[in-house]
């Protein structure tokens, strides 16, 4: 069989996205952004909601997310997401409604935001990229940056004695009486892109079916920041995240 | 025995080089050019053994800038 019989298009078993366009996306190579951000135009495509779906997108690497996937969007204030997002979903109840946030917008300047919509129970999904680092900034430390990382502004390494512990917020979130779903991805390999979008399909369907808020949080890397190739990066945040920040399901009450 | 036979197409001006679908290939099928770049200036990722091929779209599931498509066919 020739390549010309085998690249027919009944035989296609994987293709870009529907809902992602044209406009080549800004992130540097090998950025864990745009892996979710195709989970996302899969997800909402599956579940055939590209006119019903509305996105809050933040301020940091993603904040022209609106460019690249092909539905309704509103771009928040740095930190004010979830807000956003409170007032578009009470205003349209059958709408989807999901933000997308680095971790200096959740975790960060929009811990008050994220922590009080989260705990009213507001009908939405967080889609959460931590990295450990500010990304867009230029790899400053940020509140989840791990003990001992290097960033541009701990040289030496973050220090608990001078800038605190690292911020687990997804487990202060799972402890709150209004999230129904919050779990830990992440995407470096096959396996666990499957995964995430499994997740990331669940936390939509609770937003539809207005069961809570539900956090996905993707354990992502961010090799411009951390000073690596794309492949180092992976390995090394299998080595040092993941311990810190393990994966799975924190939380699931929607079921 | 059946035999899984697969394809994939890499949109060359879309590749960012960042090697994560060459990493992910259960059987080496794809490399970064060493010499050639695209239009901005990035070695893309190309199929250097399409025999190899067993379309399982690990490659694309991992492609960040989703410039992947895959094909299958089950030879019986």
């Amino acid at each position: 069989m020739n390549i010309e019989d085998i690249k027919r298009s009944e035989n296609k078993v994987y293709s870009r996205p529907e809902l992602l366009n044209d406009s080549p996306m800004h992130y540097c190579p090998g950025c864990s952004h745009g892996v979710v951000h195709k989970l996302v135009a899969e997800v909402i495509k599956e579940m055939d909601q590209e006119n019903n779906s509305i996105g809050v997108a933040p301020v940091g690497c993603a904040v022209f997310a609106y460019k690249y996937i092909d539905i309704d969007w509103i771009e928040a204030a740095h930190g004010r997401a979830p807000a956003v997002a409170t007032g578009a979903k009470r205003l349209n109840p059958n709408r989807l409604v999901f933000t997308y946030q680095g971790d200096g917008d959740l975790a960060a300047i929009g811990t008050a935001e994220t922590i009080h919509a989260a705990n009213r129970g507001e009908n939405i999904a967080i889609i959460f990229i931590n990295n450990a680092i500010y990304g867009m900034t230029g790899g400053q430390m940020a509140p989840t940056t791990l003990e001992g990382q290097k960033t541009a502004t701990t040289p030496y390494g973050r220090r608990i004695d001078l800038n605190g512990y690292p911020l687990k917020i997804s487990d202060l979130l799972a402890r709150l009486e209004g999230t129904c779903y919050v779990t830990r991805q992440t995407v470096h390999n096959p396996a666990s892109v499957r995964k995430a979008k499994a997740a990331i399909r669940k936390a939509f369907e609770n937003s539809l079916n207005r069961k809570g808020t539900s956090v996905v949080e993707v354990v992502s890397t961010c090799s411009s920041g951390w000073k690596m190739t794309p492949e180092k990066a992976n390995e090394w945040m299998v080595e040092n995240m993941l311990p810190f920040y393990p994966l799975g399901d924190l939380k699931n009450t929607a079921e | 025995m059946a035999k899984v036979i697969g394809a994939v197409d890499i949109s060359r001006e879309r590749c960012k080089g960042c090697n994560l679908c060459v990493v992910a290939c259960p059987t080496d099928v794809l490399a970064l050019q060493a010499k050639e770049v695209n239009d901005r200036g990035y070695h893309f990722a190309y199929v250097n053994d399409p025999d190899k091929c067993i379309g399982c779209a690990s490659c694309a599931l991992v492609c960040p800038d989703a410039c992947i498509e895959v094909y299958r066919v089950v030879e019986k």
